[in-house]
Order: C-alpha cells, then structure tokens, then sequence
C-alpha cells in the first residue's frame, strides 16, 4: 500500500516540477498578501510580532486553496481519474497520495513566503525555527487531510474555485485558530508548554478529520 | 460471464437505462450500437463500477459472482477519453499504472508495452506532444496492461487513422482468440459488425435488438438498425 501512496504522490510532484502550475501561482498569492498586510501594518511596526502570526496564516491558508483548487485539475484533464478509479486499488490510497503531496507543496510554499516574512517584517526568529516548523507541519497537515477530501467534491461542480473556500474555511477554523495561537506562543512569549493545548487540538483535528477522508473518499468519487 | 438484470439509471428526471437485460458469455464479442444518448456510455460506466445504478443488478461471474466494483482488477475499460497525464512520458504513464495494478514495471516491461502498441522510440516523449492516435494507441496500452478478462470500449476507433484501425482491429481480434470477453460501443455499423460475433441495440435505455452476427447480413442489420432509430 505505501509504495502506491508513494505512486501517486511521485506523479504529482513529477507533474508539478513540470508545470510548476500549482507552486508559481501559491508563491505569487501568498508573497502578494504579506506585500499588503506589509503596508497595511505600517502604523504598528512597533509591536508587529503580535501580528504576524495572523498574516502567515492569512498568507498559508490562502495560497493553500489555490493549491488544493488545482490538486484534482490534473486529473480532469483527458479523464484521468477514470484511469485511476478503474484501478482494483483502495480509493483511500488516492487520498493519501494526493493528501501527501499538497502537504509538500504547501511546505514548500510556507517556506518561501516565511522568509519573506522575516524580510518585510524585520524578524528575527532563529531560536523559534525548530518549533514553528513543528507548528507549520501540524496545521499543514491538518489543513490538506480536509482539503484533500474537499477537493475531490468540488472538482465535479461547475464553480468549484469558488466552492472550495466556501466549503473549505469553515470546516478548516479550528486548525487556523490553534495554528494562529501555537505561531503567537512561539513569536511573542517565552513559555512553550502553552503550545500543548493547540498542537493537541491540531493533532485530534487532523487524525479525526484524515480518517473520515480516508473512508468517505470512495463514496466522493462515484456518481 | 456479465448478467445485467432490470438496470435503470436515472439523472434527475431523466433515465438513461431503463429495465435493461444484457448476458454476455464468456469469449463473447459485442458491438453495442445506438444513437447519441441512447444509454451506451451509461451503461458501459456501470458495468466497469464507475457508476451506481439507480435499481437492478450486474453480476461478473469470476471464481465467484462479484460486484462491478469489486471485479475491477478483471476489466479494462477503455473510454472516449484517453485517462492520460499529458505532462507525462509515455513510458512515466504506463509505469505509474503498473504500479498500482502490482505489475513489473522496470524499463524492458514497459518499452515490451510501447512497442506493443506501435510507439516504440516515441515512450520518452511527453503524451502532450502525441497526435490523437498516438495517444489513443497508448491509451489502449494504458487500459490492457493488466491484460483483463473483459475489454469494455466506448467509441475506441474515434480519433485513430487507417493504420490505428488497423491496429486496434488486430488487437481486438488477438483478444478475443485469448478467451478475452470484449463489449464495444459503437456508431459505424460496418466496423462494428465486422469485429463483433454479436449486435445488440439499445434505444432510450432498453435492448432494442440483440442478435447473433451470423443471423443478419450487414445490409439487414443497417436496415432493421436505422429502422430501430427512427421509429423511437
């Protein structure tokens, strides 16, 4: 089963280091968003720290949709996913591999738009490096484990860039929330046993979530 | 080897099936005509478990009855559309499938494919840069690699020039001669009598006519086939 996850999730990454469809558009809509809040911010340099976990997440979640908009348009093309569901293959193993590579094109992108951060908002943050990647990790996966399966459901509708936030932010909160805390912790207090409460919430969020994917995908993909 | 009982497919208020009974025997060939939006694709859909049925029931007889959905692994459902990834090789399509279906898929495996299907020195290239029918070509490989038992094609010869008709001629007949179970959609009637060992027309969701080839001439069966198509 792990080398089929593994399958699918080489064909996305190999797709997408071709295309760079997905990764240029993310790249470009988060590094807009912290251009703006940049501005925006302006008035509170002083105490920006407070803010700036708010913007990340702003910048993460948003670049993220895009992503996840186009996680199935490879396979609308030429039909692709008939090939795919005509296989004798668990549909979980689809979820899974296309789950995995989201979570890797969004790393990659909260990577990129991170450094920018430091750079607009004069950060300095190497000490907090190893536990915001733990955080970034977490929320990613979190979001992706939802976003994968909502995906799959709006890539059959006709507005279904559109469909996505709708149905995406609202199932999405509690991960943004905790995720937004867990960075605030981090940048702006010194005590990191507070971070527990939202990586557990996370944690819970994204086991309970993956694994109602994970048995829900198949019924997703039939009509 | 396939029993199709009482199936209806309904989208909204349309019904694309309606009562519909089909048996195919094992080895059997069928050329499925009917006009556009007849039930074909529909039906063709239901049998490989892309779709439920809205009542009735398909059965495969294997080693035991199965389910369409859980007969995946004996059937190969080639469709109008090719289910390729364009920005792929085709040697990176065929070897993706291979895996997930747990076939070998080292390099000599999957050029053995290409050339099976007449592309050979062309797996390296990506499918965006194929004509149709050479993505057709690889689209058959694509469907067939598993070599199922049962071969279902909607509309296969779209796209493919004299020499792709040729081709798929020839690898239809090599399966049949397998024991391979093989249901065909099909608008040219010639062509589809001439690969088939039995017709059947379906018109508004139910069998219309379903007869052995041997039965009619090709002149009879155009003439009982338009017949059928413009009395509905």
């Amino acid at each position: 089963m792990l080398g089929k996850i593994w399958a699918v999730f080489r064909k996305d990454l190999l797709i997408e280091l071709r295309t760079k469809d997905s990764l240029n558009a993310m790249l470009f809509f988060g590094i807009v968003v912290l251009v703006i809040f940049n501005f925006a911010l302006e008035s509170v340099r002083d105490s920006i720290r407070a803010a700036v976990p708010g913007v990340l997440w702003v910048a993460f979640a948003f670049s993220g949709t895009l992503g996840l908009n186009r996680m199935f348009a490879s396979e609308k093309e030429n039909s692709s996913l008939q090939g795919l569901l005509m296989l004798p293959i668990d549909r979980g193993v689809i979820y899974l591999g296309k789950m995995l590579a989201a979570t890797v094109f969004m790393l990659i992108t909260e990577v990129v738009i991170f450094v920018f951060s430091l750079v607009f908002f004069n950060l300095t943050v190497w000490r907090e490096i190893p536990y915001l990647a733990l955080v970034f990790f977490v929320g990613t996966l979190g979001f992706s484990a939802v976003g994968s399966l909502l995906s799959a459901i709006s890539v059959n509708t006709k507005m279904r860039e559109v469909l996505l936030p709708l149905i995406l932010f609202p199932v999405i909160l509690p991960i943004l929330i905790n995720a937004v805390e867990a960075t605030n912790i981090i940048l702006n207090t010194v005590d990191y046993r507070a971070l527990k409460l939202p990586l557990t919430i996370m944690s819970v969020f994204t086991i309970v979530f993956g694994t109602l994917a994970y048995l829900l995908f198949e019924y997703v993909l039939e009509d | 080897m396939i029993e199709v009982q009482g199936l209806a497919k309904y989208f909204g208020r349309f019904s694309a099936l309606r009562d519909l009974h089909l048996k195919l025997e094992k080895g059997e060939f069928i050329a499925l005509f009917g006009r556009n939006g007849a039930g074909k694709t529909t039906l063709l859909r239901i049998l490989a478990g892309l779709s439920r049925p809205s009542s009735g029931s398909v059965v495969i007889h294997a080693s035991n009855a199965l389910s369409p959905q859980a007969a995946r692994g004996l059937m190969g459902y080639l469709s109008h559309s090719t289910a390729l990834y364009a920005d792929l090789t085709a040697h990176e399509n065929l070897r993706f499938y291979a895996r997930l279906l747990d076939l070998p898929c080292g390099d000599i495996d999957i050029e053995k494919q290409i050339e099976r299907v007449g592309l050979a020195g062309r797996g390296r290239e990506p499918v965006r840069n194929y004509s149709r029918g050479m993505q057709q070509r690889l689209a058959i490989a694509r469907a067939f690699l598993h070599d199922p038992e049962i071969l279902l094609l909607d509309e296969p010869f779209t796209g493919l020039d004299q020499a792709g008709t040729d081709f798929l001629k020839k690898y239809l007949a090599d399966a049949r001669a397998r024991g391979r179970t093989c249901l065909m959609a099909i608008h040219d009637a010639p062509l589809g009598y001439e690969v088939a060992d039995r017709l059947v027309v379906i018109e508004k969701g139910v069998v219309a006519l379903d007869v052995p080839k041997q039965s009619l001439s090709l002149g009879e069966f155009q003439t009982r086939y338009r017949a059928l198509s413009e009395e509905r």
